[in-house]
């Protein structure tokens, strides 16, 4: 069985020079960083919020935030990351801001040590995105992912969807790498099992349950 | 190897960041275990699809607005601070 390959992103020192043009002042260097990042900001912060209006302003929001505090960043960093921090920074305080009766945090951790654990071992049908429509499909995999904690859910969408290193996940969310490596582990598997209660292969004759 | 130490290593495996000793001792037991090595093919697959799913696309138009909005926010942050700061 293969690896998952990463999501393949511009070289580190092309953009660098974008940045140290912004920081000079260059207002059109910063506009090429915005075009680069804000489809990636606004996913993210979609999946984190789960809300339309709040992902758009949180595009605005990360993006004036990194104008505005250019020369704080120490370019000890890709600037991708750097912003990522910020744009969830941003996300999480909206989440917060709606839902202010529970707790968000990223340090948020599961009660029990089984939760994980694989409970549908049943193989997937050969080709489970063709046993749904595009749109029944899109259903099923945002309702899925926003079952999970909010800690869990991000760290997913940065390591799975936007193909973030595990080092460049912990640095963006100022966690340990085992942390980032244990909701990883554990978002992968929750998000597995409840996918596989659409996917599992149908015995014959069996037909929809 | 058991099926909860193979469960431990699976994100490392799916990865690719295992060494190879591990890795193989990982594959003798995908190998006979098929609940593992059906947890394994699919949890591949559930990243496949998310990361396949352009779930939430940014449209041109509101594409568009949003850079629009943000530079010239960043426009009036530079005359701001150009201005510098108002005393009373």
């Amino acid at each position: 069985m293969s690896a998952i390959q990463p999501n393949i992103q511009p070289p580190v020192s092309e953009e660098m020079e974008l940045v140290r043009r912004a920081k000079r002042g260059d207002d059109s260097a910063f506009e090429e960083l915005v075009r680069r990042y804000d489809r990636n900001v606004f996913r993210i912060a979609q999946h984190i919020t789960q809300n339309r209006e709040d992902a758009e302003d949180v595009v605005q929001d990360a993006f004036l935030k990194a104008y505005g505090n250019l020369a704080q960043f120490q370019e000890q960093s890709k600037f991708y990351t750097w912003l990522v921090r910020i744009a969830v920074n941003e996300a999480l305080m909206r989440l917060r801001r709606r839902r202010p009766e529970r707790m968000v945090s990223l340090d948020e951790e599961v009660k029990t040590e089984d939760d994980s654990l694989p409970r549908e071992v049943a193989d997937w049908s050969p080709n489970p995105e063709q046993m749904y429509n595009q749109a029944e499909l899109r259903d099923i995999l945002t309702r899925t992912i926003q079952g999970l904690p909010p800690g869990f859910r991000t760290v997913f969408v940065l390591r799975d969807v936007e193909g973030l290193s595990t080092e460049e996940t912990a640095q963006a969310l100022e966690l340990s790498i085992p942390a980032v490596k244990s909701r990883l582990l554990r978002a992968r598997l929750q998000l597995r099992d409840r996918l596989s209660r659409y996917f599992q292969k149908r015995a014959s004759g069996d037909g929809d349950k | 190897m058991k099926c909860a130490e193979f469960l431990n290593e699976l994100t490392n495996y799916l990865d690719g960041a295992l060494d190879d000793r591990t890795k193989s001792e990982l594959e003798d037991h995908l190998a006979w275990c098929h609940n593992c090595y059906v947890v394994c093919d699919t949890t591949r697959k559930t990243i496949e699809i998310y990361r396949n799913s352009e779930l939430y696309e940014l449209p041109d138009d509101l594409r568009g607005r949003l850079q629009s909005a943000i530079m010239s926010k960043c426009s009036a942050h530079k005359k701001d601070e150009k201005s510098g700061p108002q005393k009373a």
